[in-house]
């Protein structure tokens, strides 16, 4: 046996573990991917009250958690269709939004940013004491919405599960369906015209608080599809399950520039990806000290977050 | 006797406040009618008050809205908590304390500095949201902490215990998620309160000086204050930092009244942020004597309410959304005006109303 076989066999063992360590990168960034995607949704929601109500919403994770319930007790106490459940919880949350708004966002239009804030904080501390209230402080077990099984390839070395596709493709239909009906509707239209200008918009004849409220209703919608599918990725719910996601879609939202539709999707990628890798690679304890230090950064270098446009200040 | 101004008389009455207050406290808890419940809120209370007027700072003189006013807390509870129990047995009580509240004060306040060299040149919505960021940080990061003590000094990590590579006589003093355990309870009510006068002091003296001034003129106009001169990023810095060293006392006071301090999402993560922010707000944004206040009935209200049992946070909930509603919307505001408006018309009397 000469040295060169040792060699050959030292560096295909090399190679062998390598590719698994591939095949296990790939599998985390798959996940990265729909864990990025659920957050997507909801930054969505979140960056397009804040670019037409100029507020954030702190209730918006709050309204996940909702959406998980409403789907939750349909499924189970009811008997629903899955497909029907999450319908319902959609309808569910849009109603929710919109009364929500014009019960204690709406008398505030005029008032400071910061009162709207800590109304909207008074809100979801409501949901979550009121969801508390009716199913109680215990977790429970969240029956996944997806009966589907998932694909397995590189002959069943990279499993991705049904979930994870079904996010990935939900995230991509609404990011497209949302951006066509802002560019092509009527109502579309007039939510930019909002954004840009609120009292100009007023004088061409727009309705604003009808636009503001189809954005909360289109925004609360997103949360309970969000609602759904995050639980269906991690099947616990219980009251306070939706507002770390909340806060790390926000985190989202800025990081792509808040207001921005595309910024939304890539910030809440880009944040899933960093989530999942930093768990698997770095330490599970420090992952989110790690999505909110890389959140600092991209802020340090650009200040208004990836897609943000700059706004010129005048004396 | 001189005749006092305005700001001073203002002041005192916040001073007098605080003194009348530690007198019934402390009557009341030693005439022994007071319930243990209300007993065991007495520090977190004088450490919630402590952080609303630090808060204030921030929020109302300087006008940057910050997120992350728990993490500053925290960093001054861990470092003096730690230090407390590394010198538990070699420093008599009083001192050991005292070093300690100093100790909690300069860490925080240094972390203070070096989150605002980047998090100040941010403005708006971005700077709550990195407040925000940096906060839940720090908490994540003493989450991930473990700090050992044997005969060759002090050991870090920030895996696991067995990392430390300790001798096996050593001890833990941080053990990650299960934090410190062991700290001497040397918080007081009456230490609480002195610290709060303290802090009032800075606080109230600090807005009435020049560097008061400029800060509120920073607020109102920074470009303006910028063209007559003043270093904006100087005091914004020192408003930012003695924010922060204040809120590193309190923390100094709320690690000290618990026998084992961990760092929870419930404690020092960013619902405690807004939770101060919250008295802030309700006490009016800029006024330290009601962001005092406002801490005070808001830490008691729960407790208050604690016979309707599970509806009390809702209730919380709905009077602070009542509350905003009522401070903020135009309604309210016009409601509010014809009550003021009536009350000065019977106190100047109708002839003069006429004119």
């Amino acid at each position: 046996m000469s040295l060169k076989d040792f060699g050959g066999t030292r560096f295909s063992v090399y190679k062998k573990r390598s590719e698994g360590e591939q095949m296990s990168f790939i599998s985390y960034l798959i996940n990265g991917i729909s864990l990025g995607s659920v957050y997507a949704i909801i930054a969505l929601g979140y960056t397009m009250v804040y670019g037409i109500a100029k507020m954030l919403n702190f209730a918006h994770g709050d309204v996940i958690m909702v959406g998980g319930f409403v789907t939750f007790t349909a499924m189970t106490s009811a008997g629903m269709h899955p497909l029907a459940a999450v319908l319902l919880s959609a309808v569910a949350c849009t109603v929710l939004g919109v009364v929500i708004e014009r019960i204690a966002y709406k008398p505030l239009r005029s008032a400071s940013p910061l009162a709207v804030l800590i109304t909207a904080i008074g809100v979801s501390y409501f949901l979550q004491n009121l969801a508390l209230l009716i199913f109680g402080a215990d977790t429970k077990t969240f029956q996944s919405v997806i009966s589907f099984d998932g694909i397995s390839l590189a002959g069943g070395q990279l499993k991705i599960s049904g979930v994870t596709l079904v996010t990935i493709a939900a995230c991509i239909i609404i990011v497209v369906g949302l951006t066509l009906f802002i560019r092509r509707t009527k109502a579309g239209q007039a939510m930019l015209a909002v954004s840009e200008d609120r009292g100009a918009a007023q004088l061409m004849g727009i309705n604003v608080n009808g636009t503001i409220a189809l954005t909360f209703a289109i925004g609360s919608a997103l949360a309970a599809i969000a609602g759904v599918l995050l639980c269906s990725a991690y099947p616990s719910l219980n009251p306070y399950t939706g507002s770390m996601p909340g806060i790390k879609a926000f985190v989202a939202a800025v990081f792509g520039g808040i207001g921005s539709i595309p910024g939304a999707m890539l910030g809440g990628i880009l944040l899933g990806i960093i989530e999942i890798l930093a768990k698997a690679y770095i330490s599970s304890q420090l992952a989110d000290a790690i999505v909110f230090a890389v959140l600092i950064v991209v802020l340090l270098v650009k200040p208004t977050g990836i897609f943000g446009k700059k706004i010129q200040e005048k004396v | 006797m001189k005749k006092l101004s305005k700001t001073t008389k203002s002041n005192f009455i916040t001073y007098g406040i605080v003194v009348a207050a530690l007198i019934v406290g402390q009557v009341w808890a030693n005439s022994g009618s007071m319930s243990s419940l209300l007993k065991g809120l007495l520090v977190p209370l004088c450490a919630y008050m402590i952080l609303a007027v630090s808060l204030n700072l921030t929020v109302g003189i300087l006008g940057e809205l910050s997120l992350g006013h728990a993490g500053f807390m925290c960093v001054g509870a861990f470092s003096s908590a730690l230090f407390s129990k590394m010198t538990m047995d070699s420093l008599p009580e009083g001192v050991r304390f005292l070093i300690a509240i100093l100790i909690g004060a300069l860490v925080a306040g240094i972390f203070g500095i070096l989150i605002g060299i980047p998090v100040l040149r941010l403005r708006g919505d971005y700077l709550a949201i990195v407040t925000l960021a940096f906060g839940e940080i720090i908490k994540n990061v003493i989450n991930a902490i473990y700090v050992g003590k044997d005969a060759n000094g002090l050991h870090f990590s920030l895996k696991s215990v067995t990392e430390l590579n300790m001798d096996p006589e050593g001890t833990i003093l941080i053990n990650g998620p299960q934090g410190i355990s062991g700290t001497p309870k040397d918080s007081s009510f009456l230490a609480g309160m002195i610290l709060l006068l303290i802090a009032l002091i800075i606080i109230l003296n600090l807005i009435n000086s020049r560097a008061g001034r400029a800060i509120m003129s920073i607020r109102d106009n920074r470009i303006a204050a910028e063209s007559v001169g003043i270093n904006v990023t100087k005091y914004k810095m020192m408003a930012f930092s003695i924010s922060a060293a204040l809120a590193g006392v309190a923390g100094v006071l709320y690690a000290h009244n618990l026998s084992s301090l961990v760092a929870s999402p419930k404690n020092f993560g960013y619902n405690m942020s807004i939770m101060i922010l919250v008295f802030v707000v309700l006490g009016g944004i800029g006024n330290i004597r009601g962001s005092m206040i406002a801490a005070f009935i808001l830490t008691l209200l729960p407790e208050m309410l604690r016979g309707l049992s599970d509806y009390r946070m809702l209730i919380y909930a709905i009077v602070l959304i009542v509350m905003m509603l009522f401070n903020w919307s135009a309604g309210g505001r016009r409601f509010k005006e014809r009550v003021a408006e009536k009350f000065r018309g019977m106190r100047k009397g109708p002839a003069k109303e006429a004119k």
